[in-house]
């Protein structure tokens, strides 16, 4: 079976500087599958800069890659045809993370929904256009008739996520891309925005690649995870597994720092892991390696490959060497066989 | 109406008593503060939690008198020190700025100004009020607070655009505590930043904190952020004060409902479980009925919460709840 988006290799890097370039490598080798059968939650988990937004980006076409391929049913996106991106444009859709932006403050709320019924023919007569906005709504558990017809100012922030949910439901894709999406609404409509996206998943079979900074809600959704620390895979696997046994240093340090509700159970600081430090350009070894409380002299020189951790987790780190090394293939047949369909393997 | 402190015995360096801060708007007063009392003593880590548009930051701003129009304050009493703010002149409040009370704003990082060398901006603060040292002294304290907050004080030659999120934010606590103000307000201060440089930058203001003896009031809507922070926790609601309790009883048993809600929405490490938002949305603030602000929305309202309002309470020593259950 082909599957519904694959990377291959995929880097991007930025330059800046008009006299002396300077380069900014965002992604770094990175391969990543998404089958579509049967539907998964997958985090893409890390902090700012480390490439999340750019890897969504590339996976919707906004963006292309510096080197390496993404493939669309097994066709590079660059080569399809008209028809093809069209439906590509349909079946992937992308929830971004600031429920205030994506609005025209002069437009009602229904704009943001009749735009793709209209672009898609999804309707042919204003009372179907109408029903089916209504529907989406309701799906999401917003009553339309305190909705539609409202200005952005006049929902709140949740409201206006739901909305934007709504809208990716509507055109019955494949796969949705949600970049943060939960980032900046109240803590109390968070969990509702977060119950829709799996109920999208469990009910009508899509897909979700989960984008976000924040390990407990990438914990409570989804069933695989992959942790990005500067444009690299340092850690991938079931949630389960990554989020109470972690292997990499740079996941314990991100477990260590998330505040718990607890007065009891202190959170603890690490001095010299938790400085945000930028290993020097043309460093070769592995990225974390300035920050690591672990480090070796070989981190140094090149980076580690991932290693078979466990039955379904595979860690980017030399403190596991005597585990086997996995190619990509590997790690994607392992994935699709068992709970869920994603792979990857920086090589 | 009397305010809900700490029962030890030191005196307070923060009173707020029955504070109204309205926005005028055409369509009416919108009552974002309205009738808030709180007092903190000298090092007390105090947090106020709330949704967006309950008045937390509205809060933050009126302490400093720095809420802008349409916001006025209608009433009520802010005693820092025994002196009221809210009766001061703009130049006298003006002077208390930074000096005894210092605001750590939200998304701070922005608040640098971008072509001024980090040492000449808290250099700026130092020689406004009044401090006459030499320039090589003043180089002296912007190295010292900088290695105070965790930095190299190479930093200060640098612009802010050189800096990380983090370090920017500690750059602004490294000014807000140059003149050891008694009081430091901090409003969301680490909205904006990853977790792990949330830690870093958490752990550095309650370290300067507990040098200077400051208090602290941390604004904010991050319930796991307050637990590792605060020794008091207030819960704010639609412009009131719903709870006020020591930060260990309110996790081990919080007695407002929306507090219960509030705890329980947050989506934890250890097992996974249904995800419950809280249903409905706060009331406007703009026309409010008589009873409950939270009526509509509590799983366990009751006839009498519709007609009438609750009033903030001790229930236990040092735990106060607005809630006709208690």
């Amino acid at each position: 079976m082909t599957a519904l988006l694959e990377l291959r290799h995929v880097t991007k890097t930025f330059q800046r500087g008009v006299f002396n370039r300077r380069q900014t490598v965002a992604v770094e080798n990175f391969s990543f599958v998404v089958n579509t059968e049967p539907a998964s939650i997958t985090a893409v988990v890390g902090e700012s800069g480390s490439g999340k937004t750019t890897l969504a980006r590339i996976m919707l076409g906004v963006a292309a890659p510096t080197q390496g391929e993404v493939l669309y049913n097994g066709k590079d996106l660059r080569t399809l045809t008209r028809e093809e991106r069209r439906t590509f444009r349909r079946e992937v859709q992308i929830i971004f993370q600031d429920p205030f932006d994506v609005y025209n403050p002069f437009y009602k709320v229904d704009h943001v929904l009749d735009v793709p019924i209209g672009k898609f023919g999804l309707a042919h007569s204003q009372p179907e256009k109408r029903a089916l906005a209504e529907q989406a709504l309701k799906t999401v558990g917003l009553r339309p008739e305190e909705t539609l017809g409202r200005y952005p100012h006049q929902l709140s922030g949740g409201q206006r996520q739901r909305i934007m949910v709504a809208r990716a439901l509507l055109l019955k894709p494949k796969l949705i891309i949600a970049d943060e999406p939960v980032s900046m609404i109240d803590a109390s409509s968070r969990a509702t925005v977060l119950a829709n996206l799996r109920q999208l998943n469990q009910e009508f079979g899509i897909s979700i690649i989960y984008i976000t900074h924040d390990l407990t809600t990438a914990y409570q959704i989804s069933e695989n995870i992959i942790v990005l620390y500067a444009g690299s895979v340092a850690e991938i696997g079931t949630v389960e597994l990554v989020v109470n046994q972690p292997r990499h240093p740079y996941t314990q340090l991100l477990i260590g720092s998330i505040p718990l509700p607890d007065p009891t159970r202190h959170w603890k600081p690490d001095g010299q892991a938790a400085q945000a430090t930028v290993s020097p350009p043309g460093h070769s070894g592995c990225k974390f390696a300035v920050r690591c409380p672990h480090v070796m002299p070989k981190c140094q020189t090149n980076a580690p490959p991932l290693y078979r951790t466990n039955a379904h987790q595979f860690t980017a780190c030399y403190l596991h060497e005597s585990a086997s090394p996995v190619s990509e293939v590997e790690i994607a047949s392992d994935f699709s066989s068992s709970t869920s369909a994603a792979g990857l393997q920086p090589s | 109406m009397t305010a809900p402190a700490d029962n030890g015995s030191a005196a307070p360096i923060l009173q707020v008593r029955d504070l109204h801060v309205y926005y005028h708007t055409p369509l009416g007063p919108v009552k974002a503060v309205d009738g808030v009392s709180f007092s903190l003593k000298a090092g007390e880590r105090f947090g106020v939690v709330g949704e967006s548009g309950s008045g937390k930051s509205t809060i933050a701003l009126s302490l400093l008198r720095m809420h802008k129009p349409p916001a006025r304050i209608e009433g009520g009493q802010i005693l820092l020190d025994g002196t009221d703010l809210v009766t001061l002149s703009g130049a006298e409040v003006r002077l208390l700025r930074l000096a005894t009370v210092a605001l750590i704003a939200q998304g701070a990082m922005n608040s640098l100004n971008p072509v001024i060398r980090v040492r000449d901006q808290m250099m700026d603060g130092l020689k406004d009020h009044g401090e006459r040292l030499s320039r090589s002294e003043l180089n002296v304290r912007v190295c010292e607070l900088l290695e105070r907050v965790g930095l190299n004080p190479e930093v200060a030659q640098l612009f802010p655009h050189e800096l990380s999120g983090g370090m920017k934010q500690r750059v602004v606590i490294a000014i807000a505590i140059s003149l050891r103000p008694k009081v430091i307000v901090a409003d969301e201060p680490t909205s904006a930043l990853d977790v792990v440089v949330q830690m870093q930058v958490m752990e550095t203001l309650r370290k300067v904190q507990q040098e200077l003896g400051s208090a602290v009031i941390l604004v904010g809507h991050d319930m796991g952020l307050m637990a590792q922070f605060v020794d008091r926790l207030a819960v704010m609601y639609a412009g009131k004060l719903v709870e006020v309790s020591p930060v260990h009883d309110i996790f081990a048993a919080p007695l407002h409902p929306y507090t219960a809600l509030l705890i329980a929405s947050l989506p934890t490490l250890r097992a996974k479980s249904q995800l419950l938002g809280i249903p409905g949305l706060p009331p406007s603030l703009l026309n409010r009925g008589g009873g409950c602000s939270f009526f509509a929305r509590c799983p366990k309202a009751m006839d009498v919460c519709r007609t009438e309002e609750p009033a903030l309470r001790a229930i236990q020593p040092g735990h106060w709840v607005a809630c006709h259950l208690f």
